[in-house]
């Protein structure tokens, strides 16, 4: 396989169920050897799709897979050597863990004693040592989530699937569990493909996360990017937390453009995907981007603002402004001695820089 | 308009509880074995007799056997006021103390004035039961599937020279004799030769000869019906019934009078009915001069009263048709006849039918 | 120790005792809510066949009739004929039990009952009851000058058995065994056995229709699993359409299709397979049992399947797959043993329905295609011999619960997953 060849190519792949509707439009991704990829989206977005067409669960409407460099769209799942982690496990309820573990061995007519070396390792690498004898309906979710990893990871694939693995676990084990995957994609130098709806857990342990919507990809980029840079208003808005602000386009100047809100106020935003004046925009703003009472000249954007509610986090202060018309405006003020002082229905000014007030799409 | 409806209501209510009531003191229920025979009893007994009287007779069918009666009188919930039965279940249900005593001095004395005693013909009254016909069993065969017609006993067990399907009756009785009779063995002797082990398995081979040929029936309808269906091409039957079904619907059927058996129907009344008195009154209107004549015209069974006999007309549907000339009990019919007995059917029924059903499923 | 360690509620009361206070209400309540299902199974379910397990080893029939001959007859040594005084006995008692016209205390009660063990021995006691009367001693040398048949001493064996009200001769006719005229137990003559044959033609007759059950409904059932909603609702009325008919039509409507003039003979004939003279026999035998059984059946072994694989999400199978394993080989690894609870729900049902059923064998039996339920509704309907139908019925139940013995042996009851 040559350096440039990625591992897995998608190539304008299209999928409809019922010939009328399209649910994934045009996928295009490339998974690189050893990359964590998410796709992640809301329900329905086509994300679980493309897995399954890369697993080989759902034929491919129009274009092609490539795997290795090889198009498998007519390989059956059984020939890709693709391991795969399910939702709710999909542990054999009738077979002991380490038969589980064994199975895919099993198929591949290894040697009895290399299975069971093979599946002890298995398991220690998830630390479940002695629960090979066990069923899998008497171990608890974290401990059936790792045996499910270790099953998928026993035959050494060239690549592993994850659909919504952490999907049944609760807060604690979900964030723990996110830990020990993305360590085991480390120390192992997985592939990773992984299917989540869930944000955060996309960007703990990604390389990179496709943002789907629609049965499109609106922006694939590394979690940073995404969050800092995002490249349209749904990914702006499905990444982390924002404040909206919706407006029309004034002027273009460069990277900045004034928008004028439909209360009214003049801001001054950095230019994204917007074209022409007079265009609608929604300015998207993170929280922790805004500042209270900000010294004269540090921003440039300040506003009076009514301070609605105040929503005490410990480290932080989650308040509600009403500022530009809109009276669900969060800021995150810092829990420091400076500003204790606010108390609801102040009156306060607010304010923030043009690079951290993003003019997208409306 | 609701009163109204109410008002029909309650007086239709009251008229139905009158009807019920009065009708239940003098409502008696006949068993009997069904169609046209059941057809000729309920126009020769049952409407003259409800004329004459205004009762009401309910008229049910059976397939014979005591076993009703025994469960309804154990039960002590007699519903069955009259019942037809063969000669056997009346005579072992009489020992058995299921049934009511008859006295004979009821029954009214001959049209001519001859005592009952006299006017019945031997062996038609007894302790329990008074018989109202004589009835054969007897071969009927499909006469457009012979160009020489079949004419003795023998011929029934001569597929050879007589091809086609054989109707029996999935019962040892009749059949064993018949066996014999075909076997060359003259009528007077049969009962001999079958109280020997020897005779019983002389009969059996018999049978053996042209069991595969054998299609069995149980209820006395479907002889009939599979002459004419064409699934056999003679069979074994009770004359009453092929008679209606060569009379009244021209079934190109004959008869085989050779080898016939006969025997009587009684009528009989469960101990504890009811109703005894009117069961009493309807058995010796029933079994009286006219009545049994009279149900000579529907069915050519004989009726068992002498001074019946020389009232017997022609066909009710058909004034060409002389009943007394379809009679067993004409000369021609009777010349090698043999009258079944109860007795020796009492004593071994019980182990031929064990002895039946395992040839049978052999 | 003990007041030490219980648990006290705050008034002083031991716990324990306060908990069951309180909640014996509950406890009576929901006791008086299974009452009526109580009373139901007692009334219609253990009664009956506590009375047919009695009525198998009880008949009553010589000692209710001859009650002092009975008693007599019981201390008889059996050799040779018995003394003149029990022949005594027997003339009066029978004389007396002439007079008796009470039900199941009459003479042709006890005939029937003794003709069961020696065939043949009805009408002598009909025929010397009528005579009793005048019969006077010597009492042996007359009763034998009415019927030479008394000074043979298997009569008297058997009514010496009979006489115990307690009797083992129902198994033993059920077991196609007999009484010799030394009274020990032997083989009944092969022309005469037919329950022994019939248990096991039935056992086997089930089995196959089991078999075929499991055959024709795994795939429907795996169907029914995966279609959609809408079409597998379809399909469910298809298989439950059996059920809303009355099991007589079903039955007739098989005889207007199997018959040798029905619409499959027409059919082959038509079609040139067969010749008119060469219709095949598909009813009135076993083939004709075994086809509408199966049909009566078949949604037995469809329902527990289907609930058990409605259960079973298809990751596993993707799981199996996405592991390398072949699609039958997954199937056979882990899609298989996962429907077993069903299956073996099913097999039980559609088995145990299968060896008691009655009414389509009778139907559409003819000759071979009787089983042994038949034999048993014989018995009880037209030759009147309840006890040996009772014996057959407990036969019938001991073979049933032998079979649940082996199956919960083997699979485990627990197992068992009916939906």
């Amino acid at each position: 396989m040559s350096a440039e060849s990625p591992l897995v190519r998608f190539e304008n792949i299209q999928k409809s169920y019922d010939g009328e509707i399209l649910v994934v439009k045009d996928f295009n991704l490339d998974v690189a050897k050893g990359e964590f990829v998410t796709m992640l989206g809301p329900s329905g977005s086509g994300k679980t799709t493309c897995l399954m067409m890369l697993a080989g669960f759902e034929p491919a409407t129009n274009g092609e897979i490539y795997l290795k460099g090889k198009p498998i769209n007519k390989v059956p799942p059984y020939k890709r050597g693709i391991g795969m982690v399910f939702q709710n496990y999909a542990l054999f309820p009738h077979m002991t863990v380490a038969e589980n573990l064994s199975f895919p061995l099993e198929v591949r007519g290894i040697s009895r004693s290399e299975r069971e070396t093979r599946v002890k390792r298995a398991l220690d690498m998830v630390q479940l040592g002695e629960f090979g004898g066990r069923r899998p309906m008497q171990l608890s979710g974290g401990q059936q989530q790792r045996v499910a990893v270790a099953r998928s990871l026993v035959f050494d694939p060239d690549l592993v699937l994850m659909d919504e693995p952490l999907g049944a676990l609760d807060k604690n084990l979900r964030e723990q569990m996110q830990y020990e995957i993305k360590h085991l994609h480390e120390q192992l130098g997985l592939t990773v493909v992984y299917v989540t709806h869930d944000q955060t857990e996309a960007l703990t342990m990604s390389n990179r996360i496709a943002v789907f919507d629609d049965g499109i990809v609106q922006q694939c980029a590394a979690p940073a990017a995404l969050y800092e840079n995002p490249e349209n208003a749904f990914v702006a808005n499905f990444i982390g937390e924002n404040n909206r602000i919706m407006g029309t386009v004034k002027n273009i100047d460069g990277e900045h453009v004034s928008v004028t809100a439909d209360s009214g106020d003049n801001i001054v935003a950095h230019k994204v995907n917007i074209e022409n004046v007079g265009d609608r925009t929604t300015l998207s703003l993170r929280p922790e981007r805004v500042f209270v009472s900000p010294e004269e000249g540090s921003v440039d954007n300040v506003f009076s603002a009514k301070v609605e509610e105040l929503i005490y986090h410990g480290d932080h202060i989650r308040t509600r402004f009403k500022v530009c018309g809109h009276d669900d405006f969060i800021v995150k003020v810092p829990n420091s001695a400076k500003h204790s002082a606010l108390q609801e229905n102040n009156t306060v000014n607010i304010g923030w820089k043009v690079e951290d007030c993003l003019a997208l799409d409306a | 308009m609701k009163k109204i409806i109410n008002k029909t209501l309650i007086s239709s209510a009251v008229i139905a509880t009158l009807a019920f009531s009065s009708a239940q003191a003098d409502d008696i229920t006949v068993v009997s074995w069904g169609g046209a025979y059941t057809k000729s009893q309920v126009e020769a007994y049952h409407k003259p007799w409800m004329a004459q009287t205004g009762n009401t007779v309910v008229s049910e069918d059976y397939s014979g056997g005591l076993a009703e009666i025994k469960a309804q009188v154990e039960a002590g919930n007699v519903t069955w006021d009259v019942v037809d039965v063969e000669l056997s279940d009346a005579i072992r249900g009489c020992d058995e103390g299921i049934l009511e005593v008859i006295d004979p001095s009821i029954l009214p004395a001959a049209d001519d004035g001859t005592a009952a005693a006299d006017d019945f013909l031997p062996g038609s009254i007894h302790e329990c039961a008074v018989a109202n016909i004589i009835w054969s069993t007897l071969i009927a065969f499909d006469t457009t599937k012979y160009s020489t017609a079949p004419t003795t006993m023998a011929d029934f067990f001569d597929l050879d020279k007589f091809p086609g399907k054989r109707g029996m009756r999935k019962s040892p009785k009749a059949m064993l004799e018949m066996a014999l009779m075909g076997d060359g063995v003259p009528a007077n002797e049969v009962y001999d030769v079958m109280s020997t082990e020897a005779g019983i398995a002389r009969a059996f081979a018999k049978l053996d000869t042209i069991k595969d040929s054998v299609v069995w029936w149980e209820a006395g309808a479907q002889p009939p019906q599979l002459l004419a269906d064409g699934e056999v091409s003679m069979t074994i039957v009770w004359n009453g019934r092929i008679f209606n079904a060569i009379a009244s619907e021209g079934q190109p059927f004959g008869l085989i009078w050779d080898g016939q058996i006969y025997d009587l129907d009684l009528f009989v009344i469960p101990k504890g009915s009811k109703n005894l008195d009117a069961a009493l009154d309807f058995v010796t209107f029933a079994t009286g001069t006219q009545p049994l004549a009279d149900q000579a015209s529907w069915i050519p069974y004989g009726p068992t009263r002498q001074s019946s006999i020389a009232k017997i007309g022609t066909f009710h549907s058909d004034a060409s048709i002389n009943m007394v000339d379809h009679m067993p009990t004409t000369a021609a019919a009777m010349k090698n006849a043999l009258q079944n007995d109860f007795e020796f059917w009492a004593d071994n029924q019980d182990q031929l039918n064990e002895r039946f059903n395992a040839w049978l499923t052999k | 120790m003990s007041t030490a360690e219980l648990t006290l509620t705050e008034d002083g009361i031991p716990l324990k005792e306060k908990l069951a206070k309180t909640t014996a209400l509950q406890r009576r309540r929901a006791l008086l809510l299974t009452l009526p299902l109580v009373i139901f199974l007692v009334v219609s379910f253990v009664f009956p066949i506590g009375q047919m397990l009695f009525s198998s080893v009880h008949n009553d029939k010589v000692s209710a009739v001859v009650p002092t001959f009975a008693e007599a007859i019981i201390q008889w040594d059996g050799e040779g004929l018995p003394s003149e005084q029990i022949f005594e006995i027997f003339v009066k008692d029978l004389a007396a039990a002439k007079k008796v016209r009470e039900i199941g205390r009459t003479v042709g009660n006890m005939a029937t009952r003794i003709n069961y063990e020696m065939p043949g021995s009805r009408s002598l006691f009909t025929s010397t009851a009528r005579k009793a009367k005048k019969i006077e001693a010597p009492y042996k040398e007359n009763l034998i000058k009415v019927n030479k048949k008394w000074a043979n001493p298997t009569i008297w064996l058997t009514m010496q058995r009979a006489a115990r009200d307690i009797t083992p001769a129902f198994y033993v006719a059920a077991l196609d065994l007999k009484y010799d005229e030394n009274g020990d137990i032997v083989r009944a003559d092969e022309l005469y056995q037919i329950y022994l044959n019939n248990f096991i033609k039935t056992l086997g007759v089930s089995a196959l229709i089991t078999l075929i059950c499991v055959v024709l409904a795994y795939p429907v059932a795996y169907l029914l699993s995966v279609l959609p909603l809408r079409q597998a609702n379809l399909l469910m009325i298809m298989v439950l359409l059996p059920f809303w008919t009355s099991l007589l039509v079903r039955t007739t409507a098989w005889i207007a299709i199997l018959q040798t003039e029905g619409v499959i003979n027409d059919m082959l004939v038509f079609m040139g397979f067969i010749s008119d003279d060469g219709r095949i026999q598909m009813i009135y035998n076993q083939t004709g049992t075994i086809i509408a059984m199966v049909h009566i059946l078949l949604p037995f072994m469809i329902l527990p399947l289907y609930s058990v694989m409605k259960t079973i999400p298809p990751t596993y199978m993707r799981a199996a797959l996405s592991m390398g394993a072949k699609p039958l080989y997954a199937y056979r690894k882990v899609y298989l043993p996962q429907t077993l609870p069903g299956l073996a729900a099913g097999t039980l049902l559609v088995f145990i329905l299968a060896i008691g059923y009655y009414i389509t064998p009778a139907l559409v039996g003819g000759e071979d295609g009787l089983l042994i339920s038949n034999l048993i509704a014989y018995h009880i309907q037209k030759s009147l011999n309840w006890s040996l139908g009772a014996a057959l019925g407990t036969l019938l139940l001991a073979v049933v619960l032998i079979l649940y013995w082996l199956y919960n042996k083997l699979i485990g009851i627990d197992k068992l997953r009916f939906g």
